[in-house]
């Protein structure tokens, strides 16, 4: 199997981002999906160093591919998502708004948010030049199965959300501008102090979401570990990696050596959690009764 | 403006068109729509009948077929679009690509309406929708304001349908993945959210505690009102503050915005709600059906009478204002 790593959900300062691409162009890992995926507010804060990383990661024989946003509504976000499809690489589409500019035929990938649940979107998807495909993170082993069936046939690539928290919603609201009491329009990047998203437990103390300015995220952290081989038995090509903060280089290695078996699964979650800050794991969505189950709790 | 009125069962069907309704929608009853709860939605005879009783009322009716089909299972999802057809529904709402991509080439003739679970939320999106599908109509998600929302009408042909009464996403409807975290049961693959199945009441140290799939979603105090725990209008905790971090426990409310949402140029105002009884259908449509009349006579707006109807009695006018965001 492959590894993508996927665009990064937070908010971080330009330098961090563009120190974060040059140790991914380091990693073992395969293609890169960067860009701004969340919020258009962020973007003129690392827009300039967008096309450097992208030289960077291709240098390093990564392919690369820009994201798009996954909720337009402002002129301002119609305009980007316009000016993505000119710009000459290759597109994860977010949101279809994203595909209306895109020529039919241009080779394109779809990334998570997009609702791909079964064959005859994927073969739709296919025929409008999908060449690489995230499944939602909700998506069971089954239906995963299925789909990696189909996507071999149509030479479609697969991937699945391997290693981060998973995201989980979309709003027209910001809740850390809620949170700080400031309208959306002068949120004052409220966000910009939680570089992993801001964890939302229960008035019970039990950790439970995380918020991301507009998005709202699991507050464990998803990992693919312990099911990277009833992934690939499915027919899963590659394995997507979330950017979080903390040793991400160390992140991409593990899951090389998984898949490369070098080692096994149980030794990449427990030296995952033992990273800085210290991620819950879940794989509950592919294999558990709920997203939040985590295959490896009962290991003693 | 047409007045858009959900039916969970053949008597609130009967009960809204009786009301003034001009449009009924409802689902059949299995996992093809986004409220597939037990007891409600119609099977076939139903729906067979419910639709010539409202065309013989002159009222129209809608079949959402909303949810995303399952992998391997797309049969069920393809015989609700044909049967649609053959019971002569006015239109089938339908979110998903490879199903819209259906319906188009096997029914051209059967109207097509994109769901709101497609979160079309803007003019390049929904035009691309139409070029591509044929779509007739949009309901909008619940996150533009009005102004965004006469932007649209000024950008598109597709008729837009919009929600005014009932519960309230805070997310962009069909791309929340919150229930399943919790419960493993979703809106997109299940048609429920925050499900009865999941939720636990429990009364301790003398509060009662609505749990949702073991998470605690809220507490109430004796003779405070307990609202359904409803996942995204809970109160939790993050950095120092506890709170309704997504939303309030408050249900949508758009009554007195409806003279701007015609301006806006919205054809249809939408009420959510097939889980609801039949005379709470008929209430909220005769409260309804009043104000577009008054509006289409030019009288004043009769004002405030669908608060008390409204979930906790609290309600909100949503992210039609643009301070909600």
């Amino acid at each position: 199997m492959k590894l993508t790593v996927g665009p990064n959900q937070f908010f971080w300062k330009a330098d961090a981002w563009a120190a974060f691409y040059d140790g991914v162009a380091k990693a073992p890992v395969d293609h890169v999906s960067l860009g701004e995926m969340v919020c258009s507010k962020r973007m003129p804060f690392y827009q300039d160093r967008i096309a450097d990383a992208l030289a960077v990661l291709q240098a390093a024989g990564k392919t690369v591919a820009l994201s798009s946003l996954a909720l337009v509504t402002l002129k301002r976000e119609r305009k980007m998502t316009a000016e993505l499809a000119e710009m000459g690489v290759e597109i994860e589409v977010n949101d279809l708004t994203a595909l209306a500019h895109l020529p039919a035929g241009t080779p394109f990938s779809v990334g998570p948010l997009v609702n791909v649940y079964n064959e005859s979107t994927l073969r739709w998807l296919a025929g409008r030049g999908a060449v690489r495909l995230c499944l939602p993170p909700e998506l069971p082993l089954d239906p995963i199965a299925t789909l990696a069936a189909t996507a071999r046939e149509l030479g479609v690539e697969i991937e699945v959300w391997g290693y981060g928290r998973v995201p989980l919603a979309i709003s027209g609201r910001c809740y850390h501008a809620r949170l700080h009491a400031r309208p959306k329009d002068n949120c004052q990047f409220a966000c910009e102090d939680d570089p992993d998203g801001l964890s939302i437990a229960t008035r019970e103390g039990q950790p439970f979401l995380a918020m991301n300015g507009v998005q709202t995220l699991a507050d464990s952290y998803a990992c693919m570990a312990l099911q990277a081989d009833a992934l690939a038995q499915a027919g899963v090509t590659t394995l997507r990696l979330s950017p979080h903060t903390g040793d991400f280089g160390q992140v991409c290695l593990l899951f090389r050596d998984l898949l490369d078996g070098r080692i096994a699964g149980a030794e990449v979650a427990a030296a995952l959690t033992a990273q800085t800050p210290r991620p819950r794991l879940s794989d509950g969505f592919v294999r558990g009764a709920r997203g939040a189950d985590w295959s490896g709790a009962v290991v003693a | 403006m047409e007045i858009v009125c959900p039916a969970g069962t053949p008597a609130s069907l009967r009960a809204a068109v009786k009301a003034g309704a001009h449009t009924i929608y409802c689902g059949f009853a299995d996992e093809t729509n986004a409220r597939n709860f037990p007891g409600l939605n119609f099977d076939r005879a139903e729906m067979r009948d419910g639709i010539a009783f409202a065309h013989r009322h002159g009222a129209k009716v809608l079949i959402a077929i909303n949810t995303f089909p399952r992998a391997g299972a797309e049969a069920i999802w393809h015989s609700a679009i044909s049967d649609a057809a053959t019971l002569e529904a006015d239109a089938v709402i339908l979110a998903d690509l490879g199903l819209l991509d259906h319906a188009a080439q096997k029914h051209p003739g059967l109207r097509r309406h994109l769901s709101v679970q497609a979160a079309a939320a803007n003019a390049d999106m929904i035009n691309f929708y139409a070029a591509t599908f044929g779509v007739k109509r949009v309901v909008l998600p619940r996150v533009l304001s009005v102004p965004e929302i006469a932007a649209i009408n000024a950008e598109t042909k597709v008729e837009t349908e919009v929600f005014v009464f009932g519960g309230l996403c805070v997310m962009a409807e069909g791309r929340c993945s919150l229930s399943s975290y919790a419960t493993g049961k979703s809106p997109n693959m299940y048609g429920v959210c925050s499900p009865p199945s999941h939720v636990d009441y429990r009364e301790e140290a003398g509060e009662l505690k609505a749990r949702l799939g073991g998470y605690l979603i809220h507490s109430a105090a004796k003779g405070e009102p307990a609202p359904y725990p409803t996942l995204c209008k809970g109160c939790f905790t993050a950095g120092d503050q506890s709170g309704y971090l997504f939303e309030d426990p408050v249900s949508l409310n758009a009554e007195q915005l409806i003279p701007q949402l015609q301006k806006a140029g919205v054809t249809a105002l939408k009420i959510e709600g097939r889980q609801r009884s039949a005379s709470y259908v008929a209430q909220v449509v005769q409260n309804f059906r009043a104000a577009v009349d008054a509006l289409a006579a030019g009288r004043p707006m009769p004002a405030g009478l669908l608060a008390r109807l409204s979930e906790g009695q609290a309600s909100t006018t949503g992210a039609y204002k643009k301070t909600w965001r």
